[in-house]
């Protein structure tokens, strides 16, 4: 019997500890294949069913509350039964995105040194460091004030700013003085719309930190210290030099899924659904999570459990019916002329036949007999 | 300048509000202006309202002047000598009703000790800030308002003497109690709404001690002696209808003693207690399926085969009968005449309803509970002077509810049983605990209203002093013989032939989707398919064309309508629920083609 590559390096390990020789080694190996072939589930085992129900009644326990708010410093991330509703739903981008960055030792000495780098990630908007920025009607420009104290607290010069305006508003007529910068649209007869959309565009000009980090706030998690964020960007924060790349993480499952794949998306959707549960002082057996998150992401894809997910999926047209919208299943399979074959659960409740699962599952051969002539 | 508004309706301005409006105040309390006018003044919008229009709620006050009542000791007096009336003290401007707009202007004070010269209003009595249910409860001022809420809710539920002209009413589903009584710890509201002449409860003996896990969650233990003396013994009412309907074409039912060949005669036995007008006597034992009104009807499609048949054979039965479950005896008949003049009749049957386990009650406090077990006297707990309660509460429904004034009750209830006088416990202003402490005392009992008590059962003295006293107690209109409820087989629903809903319909008890889940999560196929076989049929398939073929049982033989007499058929069976599928899928002009195979694969 081959066992799972974990159990046998707890054998080695255990070898390795307690000295055991050949003889005793074989013992060990057969207690731990008695107990593995235990643990196994058996065949027929109504497992989908049975992990449904055992995160469906601790979710009856998960607050309804969407915000938690723990003192001040806290950043508020969606707790409870929405995030979970969030997760299995598969919702494109999260409700309140939040990041955890791990630094490397070397760089995380002190506090101040991670307040450091928590403001050169956090990001900068024109905006944000500006005394004011003004449409001026008479010359048809906006008049953009850079506030020389802010530059100082984010370490931004004013060069800087100047040359990000200038690359981003080419062909824009830029003039610039002591902490000014005037700029008009191009072409001679200038709209006045024209000039607000400018300012508009001014105000979301990205001049500093990294793109998507809206918040941080950094803390110490056991003995490190780790940046926690709002907003989310993990491509660009994991090229910094400063960031542990193997422990920092995003709650934005999608965006994990598009920088590390499908197999860290699925361990992604595993870790929150445990996160969330755990955070309730609810304990579900991990395999019962580990089967909806490779549900959802077996196609390679992550898909939602509902309509438009994994229900919808379903290959049987009496089970897509008879879950939400049953004319429109009807239809389009009448058209496509789809067969179904009553294999699956549903079908077979419907029709009043045994179900193939448990004992459903077992069925009769029978032999024929040549007939005796 | 100020807006004056006479009804809602602009009418004017005016430079001084305040003075405009005291002068109109002045000029009701006096006579000139008439009592229903009502004024306020809005400080922030800067305008006056004048109101004297219908469907205003107003209430009464006291009027308060430089600090003083104007109801002196002498109008007292006089009320009290009958000199003067309610009417007297309005007239004179003693009392004033005000409306809600108004009492935004007032400064009530609730007790006349905290009167001020700044208040405008005294309260009648601090009493009436609650209304005539919450006044039900006694020591409210004791209690949460939610559980004072709760009390007067299971008011409206308690059975009592809800009508006094009882015998010739015939409501629907009612219950009397048999031994009403008049509460012992009642409150001024009791006397106010002749509560004497319709009392909805009992006094009963109460003790606050746990009994043996019976009386766990709020159910109480109650003794069997008391029942068999009549505690909370009721009779349920319920009126049968029958109408001797016309039809067009001058046909009409007729109540009667149906013949024996009209379609759908029951058994002789049904009808054994009619006379011969086709309608039972009072007093009899009638159970579930005797006919109470005996009718039959003319057929219901004129059209129809059944019209060429001759004399009874054409007409239907439409017996009134006792329904399925139900037993009594008949109380009256009535017979009379509907509001289109044809022949009516009403027959009430009485069912006596004897207290039985699951049966609810509750305290005047929003403590209501259910019977858990029904205890002989002899295993009852007793005091040492011999007495027995009626009813053993568990003292576990007291702390999270905080119901003081359920425990106050209870020894009110003591010392008016011992004293033999009513205690006061209109709130804010009852016969203090202190002082029925003290009463208690003087009657030779200890003042806590605790008692040492034994145990029937065993003898033995129990090692706690229990609370006993007496408390009025409702019994609730839920009961259990009207809601018990089984079926194994019964009817089916004529459209997918599953089992009916409902208990009036004899209806089955639904195994949900959650329910069949679980059923699948144990493995469980073939016991599911058990559970789901309600509706199985039979169902003949053509193996050609994959629809449902028919079966001629007569001449054994099987037809497709679409491929004709010859086509192979395989007979499968199926749930009927999956069959009416099929049907309205044909009917959305899909065509939902069965293949049908052998259940068992054959082959080596």
């Amino acid at each position: 019997m081959t066992l799972p590559q974990s159990v046998e390096e707890q054998l080695k390990e255990m070898k390795e500890m307690f000295k055991l020789n050949k003889t005793q080694m074989e013992k060990l190996r057969k207690i731990a294949e008695k107990q593995y072939e235990k643990s196994l589930i058996e065949p027929g085992e109504a497992v989908g069913v049975v992990a449904a129900q055992s995160i469906g009644e601790p979710g009856t326990q998960l607050t309804l509350r969407t915000k938690l708010l723990a003192g001040a410093m806290e950043m508020t991330v969606t707790q409870g039964l929405p995030r979970l509703i969030e997760i299995f739903d598969a919702r494109r981008e999260p409700s309140t995105p939040t990041m955890t960055i791990f630094l490397k030792p070397s760089y995380a000495t002190s506090e101040k040194k991670v307040e450091e780098i928590a403001f050169k990630i956090l990001e900068i908007k024109l905006d944000d460091i500006v005394k004011s920025i003004d449409v001026d009607l008479l010359r048809m420009r906006v008049e953009v004030e850079l506030d020389p104290e802010m530059l100082r607290k984010y370490k931004l010069r004013e060069k800087d700013i100047q040359r990000i305006v200038s690359e981003e508003f080419k062909g824009y007529k830029i003039t610039t003085g002591s902490y000014k910068i005037n700029i008009k649209p191009k072409g001679e007869d200038v709209d006045i719309k024209q000039v607000y959309k400018l300012k508009v565009k001014l105000k979301a000009l990205h001049v500093g930190g990294i793109k998507g980090i809206k918040q941080v706030l950094p803390m110490k998690q056991g003995d490190r210290w780790v940046i926690k964020t709002a907003g989310t960007n993990l491509r660009d924060i994991l090229q910094l030099p400063e960031v542990d790349i193997e422990n920092t993480v995003t709650n934005d499952i999608f965006e994990v899924l598009s920088v590390f794949g499908i197999e860290a998306a699925r361990e992604m959707i595993i870790e929150e659904t445990l996160n969330v549960l755990r955070n309730q002082g609810i304990e579900v057996d991990v395999r019962h999570i580990m089967l909806v998150a490779d549900v959802m992401t077996y196609e390679g894809t992550i898909k939602g459990i509902g309509r438009y997910g994994v229900s919808g999926g379903k290959a049987s047209v009496l089970a897509r019916a008879s879950f939400e919208v049953p004319l429109k299943h009807l239809f389009n399979a009448a058209v496509s002329g789809e067969t179904d074959r009553l294999t699956s659960v549903v079908e077979n409740v419907m029709i009043n036949q045994p179900v193939p699962i448990g004992t459903g599952m077992v069925n009769l051969k029978v032999e024929k007999k040549e007939d005796k002539k | 300048m100020a807006n004056v508004f006479l009804n809602g309706k602009f009418i004017g301005t005016h430079e001084n509000p305040k003075k405009l409006v005291s002068e109109i105040k002045e000029m009701r309390r006096d006579g000139r202006l008439p009592l229903e006018t009502n004024v306020s003044y809005y400080e922030d919008e800067d305008s006056v309202y004048i109101l004297a229009d219908k469907g205003r709620a107003r209430r009464p006050l006291i009027v308060v002047k430089n600090g003083k009542s104007l109801l002196t000791k002498e109008h007292i007096e006089k009320l009290k000598k009958n000199e003067i009336t309610w009417d007297d003290l309005v007239k004179e401007g003693v009392i004033e009703y005000l409306d809600a707009e108004e009492e935004e202007n007032a400064y009530i004070a609730v007790d006349e000790k905290d009167l001020t010269p700044e208040h405008t209003h005294l309260e009648i009595s601090p009493t009436i800030i609650m209304g005539p249910q919450a006044n039900m409860v006694p020591y409210g001022q004791n209690s949460l308002s939610y559980r004072i809420t709760l009390g007067a809710k299971m008011t409206k539920q308690a059975l009592g003497l809800y009508a006094a002209n009882l015998p010739l009413r015939a409501d629907t589903d009612v219950s009397i109690i048999h031994y009403p009584q008049v509460p012992i710890v009642k409150t001024q509201m009791y006397d106010l709404l002749k509560f004497e002449d319709h009392p909805v409860g009992q006094n009963v003996v109460v003790a606050i001690m746990p009994f043996d896990g019976y009386n766990i969650h709020d159910a109480v233990v109650i003794n069997k002696a008391s029942i068999d003396r009549g505690l909370f013994r009721a009779t349920t009412y319920k009126p049968y209808k029958c109408e001797e309907l016309r039809y067009p074409g001058g046909q009409t039912d007729i109540i009667t003693v149906p013949d024996k060949d009209v379609k759908g005669y029951r058994t002789e036995h049904a009808y054994r207690y009619l006379e011969e007008d086709g309608i039972v006597y009072p007093e009899v034992e009638v159970s579930a399926g005797d006919v109470l009104v005996g009718k039959v009807s003319p057929p219901r499609f004129l059209s129809s085969l059944e019209e060429l048949r001759v004399g009874t054979e054409a007409q239907r039965e439409t017996s009134t009968a006792l329904a399925h479950g139900e037993k009594g005896i008949v109380e009256s008949v009535l017979i009379s005449e509907s509001e289109e003049g044809n022949k009516f009749v009403k027959v009430k049957v009485r069912d006596e309803r004897i207290p039985e386990l699951g049966d609810k009650f509750a305290s005047r406090h929003g403590q209501k509970g259910v019977i858990g077990l029904i205890v002989p006297e002899e295993d009852m707990p007793f005091t040492e002077e011999g007495i027995v309660p009626d009813i053993i509460f568990s003292p576990h429904s007291i702390p999270t509810r905080m119901t003081v004034s359920h425990l106050i009750e209870v020894l009110a209830g003591k010392v008016g049983a011992l004293e033999g006088k009513y205690i006061d416990a209109t709130a804010f202003q009852s016969v203090s605990e202190f002082e029925l402490r003290k009463m208690l005392k003087e009657a030779g009992f200890r003042e806590d209203g605790t008692e040492v008590m034994y145990d029937g059962r065993t003898g033995k003295r129990m090692k706690a002093r229990i609370f006993v006293g007496s408390q009025y107690y409702y019994r609730l209109k839920h009961m259990v013989a009207n809601k018990i409820h089984a079926r194994s087989r019964g009817p089916v629903q004529l459209l997918t032939r599953q089992p009916t809903e409902g208990r009036a319909k004899e209806g089955g008890l639904r195994l949900g989707e959650m329910e069949k889940d679980c059923f699948i999560g144990h493995g469980a196929a073939l016991l599911l398919k058990e559970r789901f076989d309600s509706d199985r049929t039979v169902v003949p398939v053509c193996k050609k064309c994959g629809l449902i073929a028919i079966y001629n049982k007569f001449k054994n033989k099987t037809i497709c309508p679409v491929c004709g007499e010859d086509a192979p058929v395989d007979f499968v069976e199926m749930a009927y629920a999956f069959k009416l599928l099929l049907d309205e899928l044909k009917s959305m002009c899909i065509y939902p083609k069965l293949d049908v195979k052998p259940k068992f694969e054959v082959g080596k």
